[in-house]
């Protein structure tokens, strides 16, 4: 992709993500929030944080790998737990970080 | 005069400690930008111009397996959804600005900056929002600019064999996590995960968007489900 088509892919991106930013925020006491949508939203961030995690993990090198030969898979578990248990990110990125890095050394 | 500039130095107070978050999340998307080919200028222009770090990302690594620009747009967009959900709870607050200064708290909205405000609000009722808001907005905005900079610029020095790509999925773990609140998002993140992961050898990497809309709808069947059981059990 040339230089000028990457700003103007950022500057679509960019407009549609500030439209979604100022939606109500300009729109509040003009519409109400339709209820189907205001529940559907609640799930967009769970539904699309886990699209972008799992594949990262059981594809580690663009194809499936479920073996214990995928660091990356078994990592990913260990983050996994930390985050579970203690919903920090500085914590689950240093957790699974060094397993990773545990693992490569060790095998 | 003086409460609303303490207002607005709360915010950004209560902003530092999240920042040792906000900051290595910048530089990784400086030195993901950076990986794919982009100039450090062009990563510039993306932080200032998107200023959304999980689409970022994303955008990156659908570049690295060159998509057509349609799939970018599209799968940043979804990512971004989550943000009509914030302005509608931002907006009573902001009701009384003027449009330009509604404009500017919107570019400004973030994750952190909206997760801190709402934390800090359920507990200080006398605090003036707007101020608050600004505050830890800005103080976000500005953090990762310049962590964006420094990963842009440092990018090319680390070597790609430390793995330090890893951390993209390491980080959206941890907000994965923390978007789970019930069941319904648990089966909303199992549902949208799985097809990730099946519909990962679909062209033009379609499967984030099935994914995604997957993964919403299983969460509002589980929701319905849900309502379904409770008032027969209460019978």
């Amino acid at each position: 992709m040339s230089s000028a088509g990457v700003w103007w892919l950022f500057l679509l991106i960019g407009f549609g993500t500030f439209l979604q930013r100022l939606s109500f925020i300009f729109l509040i006491g003009k519409v109400s929030m339709p209820e189907w949508l205001r529940r559907g939203l609640r799930f967009v961030p769970a539904s699309v944080l886990a699209a972008l995690v799992f594949p990262a993990l059981t594809h580690p090198a663009g194809t499936l790998d479920l073996s214990f030969g995928n660091f990356r898979l078994l990592a990913g578990l260990v983050g996994a737990v930390v985050a579970w248990r203690t919903r920090n990110v500085l914590l689950t990125l240093a957790a699974g970080m060094l397993a990773l890095w545990a693992l490569q050394a060790l095998f | 005069m003086k409460p609303i500039r303490n207002d607005f130095l709360a915010g950004a107070r209560a902003t530092l400690p999240i920042l040792l978050g906000v900051a290595p999340f910048a530089m990784i998307t400086g030195v993901s930008a950076v990986a794919v080919g982009l100039s450090p200028f062009d990563s510039f222009g993306m932080s200032v111009i998107v200023f959304a770090g999980a689409s970022q990302l994303a955008v990156l690594q659908l570049m690295k397996t060159g998509s057509p620009w349609i799939i970018m747009v599209l799968t940043a967009w979804i990512i971004n959804l989550r943000f009509i959900m914030y302005s509608a709870v931002l907006a009573p607050f902001m009701q009384k600005l003027k449009t330009q200064e509604k404009s500017l708290m919107a570019y400004m909205l973030s994750d952190q900056a909206f997760g801190i405000s709402m934390s800090y609000f359920a507990t200080h009722e006398d605090v003036d929002k707007r101020w608050f808001y600004f505050g830890t907005a800005l103080t976000v905005w500005l953090t990762w600019q310049v962590s964006a900079i420094a990963g842009s610029l440092l990018g090319t020095l680390i070597p790609a064999a430390w793995g330090f790509d890893f951390a993209f999925p390491l980080s959206f773990m941890a907000l994965m996590f923390a978007a789970l609140s019930d069941r319904p998002t648990v089966a909303a993140a199992v549902a949208g995960g799985l097809t990730a992961v099946m519909g990962k050898g679909l062209p033009y990497n379609i499967g984030l968007v099935l994914a995604a809309l997957v993964g919403i709808s299983s969460g509002l069947l589980a929701e319905n489900m849900q309502q379904a059981a409770r008032p027969s059990r209460a019978q």
